[in-house]
């Protein structure tokens, strides 16, 4: 029964996921993307793009879109305009049709109180028809969960763990995670990387939003950061890093004159021989020759984290558009 | 006294949160009442016409099991007790109970307790805010009641009775809701349990009063009917209402203290792993969820048919005792006495049964405020399977309990000693309501499909249907009116013949409000919009 369905799959996947000269495809594509609630604006133009088979992080602060653009590609949510196309198809037109080929964890994970894990995760896996017992056994050994108890009687983390695994657990070409570790302990979200990385390595694609940057580093291709409903920076983390600063910290021989009137330098702080300062990393090579130049006692030189390029991103247009923020904020419940 | 600590607080946020809710059954209930002293002056302007009607009532056996032993009945205000007493009870004990068990068990079940016990907020608080505000309620209802009827100009000691009487019953149901809110840690169950406990009080008075009355000392609104508002007064069956609140009080906070906050009395135990082969598809998910409330609607639809069944015979013996008067009586329907009184018990039983109806559709709207319908949409199945799922369990559970119904009536009446060849017809009497239910769920469903935020309109209109079917003479509403409720298109077996038509009629109506409910389903954003 599995093997016949196997089958039916493997040729299934063939048309969208490589095309016949063999190129790599798009798993989600949306442009333009707008969705209102009454006079709140969720997303406002957003383009987000994610290449099959790659593990793609969608980065946003609480309330940037990241749940209501994962619920315009499930079709549970019609844009107001713009255009979205995932595997292929109309998640509004086509969400039965597509539902067969994804899987999804909801970041609130709301399940039934009177029913056990187990009951849930069989029933998942029924109605999608790839219900595979051994999987789903493997992990729930893997994520120490006791399908036996009532969802009622779960905690939070649990809770998510009953959907993590009626996930994983599936076939689905496509998953679609919202915030999926929000409740889970470091160790369990060490196995859902592990998870993920077979995911990946079986060629499926993953849609991970997160505002969790460790993770999205661990484990992300290329991410995406949405904020107020757009995308506002895109691409592999290699690529944005070089949109962004190295810190250092020296201890010259000589007194730091002269780094101040070098581009790309910025917050330099000299304290007596030791200076503090970032620099744009495709200025580095001149900022590092000047520094060679006064004398190098001591050199702590580290790359951009994600954290940094958030809190950069986010620190500064915050502080610019107080008034945007302040709206957004009164129309989050 | 650090248990109670933060009670004026929460007390005050309830008002403030529940104000329109708190409101609307006050007035509502009231309302009603006052209605009726005006319906009932219009119907018996004269002291003959209401001598005339007592004495005919007084072997009304129909009458006496819908609404309690006849007293006072030839003064105005004896008709209003005996015509909205009964009712007004079990809507001032239903007002006491949704109120408790959303106040109490819904916030536990929700969470939200947790973060207000958090605070600075004594183990007691939020309940005994809960309590003072339902207590307030109940209040209100009584002391504006005794005030509309004496306004009303009739006799003060009997209003300011009636009004206690309403008071006390909701007191004593909403002592009942505590009690049970500690028993289970689902709300559902503590409103099944206590409206149980309600259906329960309301049949034993019907048996008691059609007997010789002793089994209506064993009823809550027995007990406060025992008064005798507008006859010849007592006050000391209501200090019995009196005790059994403090009773059930007391019990419910000493469970209170014995317990985690979000459990039970009962420790849950493990499930199974696997999940049964039933529960592999949206219909047998719809079912496994609404089981419970299946058969909890059933065992009430159950109690109520055995206890009017029962009663049959006797509505048998009253016509023996005065042929002439039976025959004045039912000459305007037809037929006979018996079989007007079955064709009123299948309508209340009908009515009753449509909660579960309206309850069971109105699943799909809960499903999805609640995110669980998210997670059902995400896998193959179709918004229109979804909700067809649950709408067929709510049309195929109205078959069920209105089977159950006729059986339990027909088999009761049989036993009794009515004979068991009324069998057949008192069931079919009894299936003949289902597409005016059915009517009900497609109401229920068009509403979520194109106005979602307003699916608990549905609820008011059962409210406005159960009004029309019981007062709808009473408070002289135009034929037109009542004839917009769906039950009163339904042939009155067995007391009339059967027609096909009306009943087609209604379940293509049905069906069309189900068709507009789906697609409007299938238009809209899900979620909690």
């Amino acid at each position: 029964m599995t093997n016949e369905w196997e089958a039916g799959y493997v040729s299934e996947r063939g048309p969208w996921s490589r095309c016949d000269d063999g190129h790599v495809t798009v798993a989600i594509s949306t442009s333009g993307l707008t969705k209102n609630f009454g006079s709140t604006r969720a997303l406002d133009g957003l383009d987000l793009s994610v290449t099959a088979g790659e593990v793609h992080g969608f980065l946003g602060p609480n309330g940037s879109g990241k749940t209501t653009t994962i619920r315009v590609l499930l079709g549970l949510l019609r844009a107001d305009s713009g255009s979205v196309e995932l595997l292929g198809k109309d998640p509004w037109r086509d969400a039965v049709e597509l539902h067969r080929r994804l899987a999804y964890v909801p970041g609130e994970v709301s399940l039934w109180p009177n029913l056990t894990g187990g009951e849930v995760i069989d029933l998942f896996g029924r109605l999608r028809g790839d219900l595979d017992r051994r999987r789903r056994d493997e992990l729930l050994e893997r994520f120490l969960l006791d399908p036996t108890k009532q969802i009622r009687s779960y905690s939070r983390g649990n809770r998510q763990k009953v959907a993590l695994v009626a996930a994983l657990a599936s076939d689905a070409e496509l998953l679609l995670l919202d915030e999926p570790t929000s409740g889970l302990d470091p160790l369990m979200e060490a196995i859902f990387q592990d998870c993920i990385r077979e995911v990946k390595a079986q060629g499926r694609t993953v849609l991970l939003s997160s505002h969790i940057l460790a993770e999205v580093e661990a484990l992300c291709d290329r991410l995406s950061i949405i904020r107020l409903g757009r995308i506002v920076e895109g691409g592999t983390l290699a690529e944005l890093r070089h949109l962004t600063r190295t810190s250092i910290i020296a201890e010259t021989v000589r007194p730091a004159q002269g780094l101040a009137d070098l581009e790309g330098i910025h917050n330099l702080d000299i304290d007596g021989a030791q200076v503090r300062f970032e620099v744009d990393t495709d200025q580095l090579d001149p900022v590092v020759r000047r520094l060679g130049e006064l004398g190098i006692r001591s050199l702590v030189s580290h790359p951009p984290t994600l954290e940094e390029l958030f809190l950069r991103h986010y620190g500064d247009e915050l502080a610019q558009e107080p008034e945007r923020v302040d709206r957004q904020r009164a129309a989050t419940p | 006294m650090t248990g109670l600590t933060g009670t004026r607080a929460l007390t005050r946020f309830i008002l403030r949160r529940d104000r329109v809710r708190i409101l609307v059954w006050i007035v509502a209930i009231v309302a009603l009442a006052a209605l009726t002293v005006v319906g009932i002056k219009g119907v018996f302007p004269t002291q003959a016409a209401l001598d005339q009607t007592a004495a005919a009532t007084a072997h009304n056996a129909a009458a006496i099991a819908f609404n309690g032993a006849p007293q006072g009945l030839n003064t105005v205000g004896g008709q209003v007790a005996f015509q909205f007493g009964a009712g007004g009870m079990v809507l001032v004990a239903l007002m006491s109970i949704f109120m408790l068990g959303r106040l109490t068990r819904g916030e536990e079940e929700a969470g939200r307790l947790e973060v207000v016990r958090s605070l600075p907020v004594g183990i007691h608080a939020n309940t005994l805010a809960a309590a003072i505000t339902v207590a307030t309620m109940n209040l209100a209802v009584g002391a504006l009641t005794s005030g509309a009827l004496m306004a009303q100009g009739l006799p003060a000691v009997g209003s300011v009775l009636f009004g206690v009487s309403l008071i006390l019953v909701g007191f004593v149901f909403g002592g009942v809701a505590l009690f049970v809110a500690q028993v289970t840690e689902n709300t559902r169950v503590v409103y099944g349990a206590a409206g149980a406990a309600l259906g329960a009080a309301y049949v034993l008075r019907a048996v008691g009063d059609i007997g010789d009355g002793t089994v209506s000392w064993f009823s809550p609104i027995g007990v406060a009917q025992k008064a005798r508002p507008f006859a010849d007064e007592r006050w000391w069956p209501l200090l019995l209402l009196v005790a059994a609140t403090v009773l059930l009080v007391a019990a419910a906070s000493a469970l209170a203290v014995r317990r985690d906050l979000g459990a039970g009395l009962v420790a849950p135990r493990p499930g199974p792993a696997a999940a049964a082969p039933t529960l592999g598809h949206p219909l047998g998910l719809a079912f496994r969820l609404q089981r419970g409330s299946l058969l909890g609607w059933g065992a009430g639809v159950l109690v109520v048919g055995i206890g009017y069944g029962w009663i049959g015979p006797s509505v048998d013996a009253f016509i023996g005792q005065n042929k002439a008067l039976a025959e004045l009586l039912a000459g305007a329907g037809g037929g006979s006495l018996t079989d007007l009184y079955f064709a009123a018990s299948f309508r209340l039983m009908a009515l009753l049964a449509t909660g579960f109806a309206i309850g069971s559709t109105l699943r799909v709207r809960s499903e999805e405020t609640s995110m669980r319908a998210d997670v059902i949409l995400a896998t193959p199945v179709s918004r229109w399977r979804f909700a067809a799922s649950h709408l067929a369990v709510a049309c195929a559970g109205s078959v069920i309990l209105l089977a159950v119904a006729g059986l339990a009536t027909g088999l009761a009446y049989g036993l009794a000693g009515g004979g068991l060849q009324s069998v057949p017809r008192l069931f079919v009497a009894a299936l003949v309501y289902a597409p005016a239910m059915w009517v009900m769920v497609g109401l229920a469903i068009a509403l979520d499909g194109l106005a979602p935020r307003w699916v608990g309109a549905s609820w008011a209109i059962l409210a406005a249907c159960v009004v029309v079917g019981f007062l709808g003479a009473v408070l002289n509403l135009p034929r037109w009116l009542q004839d917009l409720s769906p039950f009163e298109r339904v042939p009155q077996l067995p007391a009339a013949s059967l027609t096909v038509l009306p009943l087609l009629a209604m379940s293509v109506l049905a069906a069309g409000l189900i068709l507009i409910g789906l697609t409007g389903l299938r238009r809209r954003d899900i979620g909690r919009i």
